[in-house]
C-alpha cells in the first residue's frame, strides 16, 4: 500500500474518534513542550550566565600582587610588591604564548567633578587591549587607541552612571571632567553592561589612558606596579589553566623565586568560575529537561493505551482486512503510522506550546529567546520515535489476530 | 484443477482436548465450478472454507490452490493469495462502516498495490456489475441489507479472484433479497467465476450444479444436479431497508 493511502486510512480513523485522538495528543503536546521549553529556556539561562561573565571579559586571568608579610603580619592580597612592569612588557611582549590580550589596569577611588557636580568612583589607568578583553565599545564618541596611551594625552572614557551623576543625562562628548584637580577631555561613552557576576555597578567607571594615569594620578613606586593588576584574556577556554601555568612560571623566573619559594604574586581565574556556573545551569536544565522527559514518556503511554483500545474496538475491522488481502505487515504499519500521526501532529502542536512557555519564561526572567531550528527538528525526531516506539506494541498484537478469530469478534 | 485437497486433516486443541474439525478430506473442484458446500454446524463445512479461503491451513494433507501447493505458507504468503485468488462474501456482510461503499470496494486492491485512480475505476465497474453504481457514496447503514450484500459482492469481484467463496451469503436477508443475491452469484458463476457456496440451507444449495456434504469431518456425499435459476440477476435494488452493517 502506498504511503499516501496509508496516512489518509490513519487520518481518516483518527478523525473518527476526534475528541479521543485529541484527548490522546494532549498529553504529548504537553511532553513534547516541555521537552522544548526546558531546552530553550537551559539555553537562555547558560547564555544569560554567559553574558554576565563575558562582561567581565573573556577568559580572563587576572594577575595581583600577593599578601606582603612583615614580622608575622600579613598585609592582604595585592599588598606585596612583586609584579613589576617588566613583567607587563614580558607577557606584552607575548612570552606566554596563549596570550591574547594583556592590559594592566591599574584602579584607585577619587572624587571627580564637572559641571558642578562631583562623584567619588574608580578611575582606571589602562591601554586599549582592555576594551577588547571586556568586549566593550563606545556607545558614544571613541576609545582611546595604542597611539593615544602612548602619547597619554588627559582623555578620559567614561561609563554611563558617571554621565548620569555628572552630565545629567546630557551629551558629555568633548566636555571636561576634573579628576583629582586634573582636567580630563571626555571623548567616549562606554556601552552598558550593568552589573558584574559580584554585584558591581560596571558602569561606574572612568577609563583614562595609562600614560596619563601615572603621571597624573599615580606614579607608583619604581619598577613594581602598586594598586594595580594585569588583565591577560587566553585565547580559548581550553588555554585557560595552561595559560595559568605559563604566566605563573613567567613571573617565577622573573622573580628570580627558588622552586620552595611560595609565589609573590596571585592568578585569579574568572573564567573557572564561570565555567563552574555555567556547569551548574546545566545541570538545572539536565534534571529539568528529565523531568520533562519523564512527562513526555507519560504521553507516550498514554498512546499506547489508546492504541491497544482501538485495536481491540477494531478487531473485526482487522480481520475484514486480513481476509481481503492484507498481510500482517500491512495492518502492523497501518498501526504504526495511526500511532505516529498522533506522536507528530501532538509533536508539532507541542513545538508551537514548547515555544510559547519559552518565551514566557525568557521575558519574565529576562534571558534571550533562543529557539533554534535544531530544537525543532529533536522535538520531531522524539515525537516521531515516540511514536513508533508506543505504537509499535498494539502495532504487533494487530497484525498477529488471526482472522478467522478476528472476523467472528463481536463488538 | 483450480482446488485440489488431499487428505486434509484439521485438528484443534481446545483445552485438554483434541477436536478433529476435518478427518481426511479429497476434493476436486474444476475452474468455473458451482459447487455448494453443505452440512449441520459442527460438520466441518466452516473449517473447509477457512482451509480452502487460505484463511486457516491444514494439520496434515495438501492443498494445491491453481496447481501451486498452498498447505505450508506463511501469513503473509496466504493473504497475498487470499487477494489475488479468493473472494469472501459473508453472512453478516462486514463491511467496513463509516466507510462508503466505493472505498469498501476499493480496499482490496489498495493491499495489491493498485494506484488511486485505477482503484476507483475498477471499483465503480464491480459495484455496476452487481448493479449498485449509483450508490457509490452511501454508508453501509444508509444501504439496505440486500445492497450491502451486493456491495459485498463487488467487493470480492473487484481483484477478479477466480473463486468467489460465499458463506451462508443470504443468512440475513429476507426471501426476496435472498433471490436477488443467489441471482447475482449465479450471474457471476456463468461468467467463469467458481463460486462456492456454504451453506446448511439446501433451498440454497439448490443453486449450486454440485453439492457436496460434511459430516463429522468427512465428506458423506458429493452428487451432481441441475441447478435451480434465481432469475435474471438484474439490478432490482432491495426493497426494505435493514439494519445489521458489520464492523
Amino acid at each position: 500500500m502506498s504511503i499516501f493511502t496509508t496516512l489518509k486510512l490513519a487520518f481518516r480513523a483518527l478523525w473518527r474518534n476526534k475528541v479521543r485522538s485529541v484527548l490522546t495528543m494532549l498529553g504529548i503536546i504537553f511532553g513534547i513542550g516541555t521537552v522544548i521549553a526546558m531546552i530553550s529556556a537551559g539555553q537562555g539561562a547558560r547564555q544569560a550566565v554567559a553574558d554576565v561573565f563575558s562582561s567581565m571579559g573573556t577568559n580572563l586571568l587576572i594577575v595581583t600582587n600577593g599578601s606582603s608579610q612583615s614580622g608575622g603580619a600579613r598585609g592582604g592580597a595585592g599588598t606585596q610588591m612583586a609584579l613589576t612592569w617588566a613583567d607587563l612588557e614580558a607577557l606584552q611582549n607575548g612570552e606566554v604564548p596563549t596570550a591574547r590580550y594583556v592590559a594592566p589596569v591599574l584602579t584607585t577611588k577619587v572624587q571627580i567633578a564637572a559641571e558642578g557636580q562631583n562623584w567619588n568612583t574608580s578611575v582606571t589607568g589602562t591601554t586599549p587591549e582592555y576594551f577588547k578583553i571586556k568586549n566593550w565599545d563606545a556607545k558614544e564618541g571613541t576609545l582611546f587607541d595604542d597611539d593615544a596611551a602612548a602619547a597619554g594625552p588627559k582623555v578620559a572614557v567614561i561609563g554611563t552612571t558617571i554621565v548620569t551623576q555628572l552630565f545629567a543625562g546630557t551629551n558629555p562628548i568633548g566636555q571636561a571632567i576634573t579628576i583629582s584637580g586634573q582636567p580630563f577631555e571626555v571623548v567616549g561613552v562606554l556601552a552598558s553592561k550593568g552589573q558584574s557576576a559580584m554585584g558591581q555597578d560596571q558602569d561606574d567607571v572612568v577609563i583614562i589612558p595609562l600614560k596619563a594615569y601615572r603621571s597624573k594620578l599615580d606614579s607608583g613606586v619604581g619598577k613594581y606596579i602598586t594598586r594595580g593588576q594585569i588583565y591577560v584574556s587566553v585565547k580559548t577556554e581550553d588555554d585557560i589553566s595552561r595559560g595559568e601555568q605559563q604566566i605563573a612560571a613567567l613571573l617565577r623566573q622573573n622573580h628570580k623565586l627558588n622552586a620552595t619559594d611560595d609565589d609573590d604574586f596571585r592568578i585569579r581565574n574568572l573564567a573557572e568560575l564561570a565555567l563552574n556556573r555555567k556547569a551548574s545551569t546545566d545541570k538545572v536544565t539536565t534534571l529539568l529537561a528529565i523531568v520533562a522527559m519523564m512527562s513526555l514518556v507519560v504521553g507516550g503511554i498514554g498512546v499506547m493505551n489508546i492504541m491497544l483500545v482501538s485495536v481491540i474496538e477494531r478487531t473485526r475491522e482487522i480481520g475484514i482486512r486480513m481476509a481481503v488481502g492484507a498481510k500482517p505487515i500491512d495492518v502492523m504499519t497501518q498501526f504504526i503510522v495511526e500511532a505516529l500521526v498522533l506522536a507528530i501532529v501532538g509533536g508539532i502542536l507541542g513545538l508551537g506550546f514548547g515555544a510559547g512557555l519559552a518565551k514566557f519564561m525568557a521575558g519574565y526572567y529576562g534571558w534571550n529567546f533562543t529557539f533554534p531550528a535544531s530544537t525543532a527538528a529533536i522535538a520531531f525526531a522524539v515525537a516521531g520515535g515516540v511514536g513508533v516506539v508506543f505504537g509499535f506494541y498494539p502495532a504487533m498484537r494487530a497484525s498477529q489476530l488471526d482472522p478467522i478469530q478476528a472476523l467472528r469478534y463481536e463488538t | 484443477m483450480l482446488v485440489d485437497m488431499r487428505g486434509i486433516e484439521r485438528t484443534y486443541i481446545m483445552g485438554d482436548n483434541e477436536v478433529r474439525a476435518l478427518r481426511g478430506v479429497d476434493l476436486q473442484i474444476e475452474k468455473g465450478a458451482s459447487l455448494a458446500i453443505m452440512g449441520t454446524s459442527g460438520s466441518g463445512k466452516s473449517t473447509m472454507m477457512n482451509i480452502m479461503g487460505c484463511l486457516d491451513q491444514p494439520t496434515k494433507g495438501q492443498y494445491f490452490l491453481n496447481g501451486k501447493d498452498v498447505s505450508r505458507l506463511s501469513r503473509a504468503q496466504l493473504a497475498d493469495v487470499r487477494g489475488r485468488m479468493i473472494g469472501f462474501v459473508f453472512q453478516s456482510f462486514n463491511l467496513l462502516s463509516r466507510t462508503t461503499a466505493l472505498e469498501n470496494v476499493e480496499m482490496p486492491l489498495m493491499y495489491q498495490g493498485v494506484p488511486g485512480r485505477q482503484r476507483h475505476k475498477r471499483a465503480m465497474e464491480a459495484l455496476e456489475r452487481v448493479g449498485l453504481h449509483n450508490r457509490e457514496h452511501h454508508h453501509p447503514n444508509q444501504l439496505s441489507g440486500g445492497q450491502q450484500q451486493r456491495v459485498a459482492i463487488a467487493r470480492a469481484l473487484v481483484c477478479n479472484a477466480p473463486i468467489i467463496m460465499a458463506d451462508e451469503p443470504t443468512g440475513n436477508l429476507d426471501t426476496k433479497t435472498s433471490h436477488e443475491v443467489m441471482a447475482i452469484l449465479q450471474g457471476l458463476g456463468d461468467q467463469g467465476i467458481t463460486v462456492i457456496l456454504v451453506t446448511h440451507e439446501s433451498d440454497i444449495a439448490a443453486h449450486a450444479r454440485r453439492v457436496i456434504t460434511l459430516r463429522d469431518g468427512l465428506i458423506v456425499d458429493d452428487k451432481t444436479q441441475e441447478p435451480v435459476r434465481a432469475g435474471d440477476g438484474g439490478a432490482a435494488t432491495g426493497a426494505r431497508p435493514q439494519e445489521g452493517s458489520a464492523a
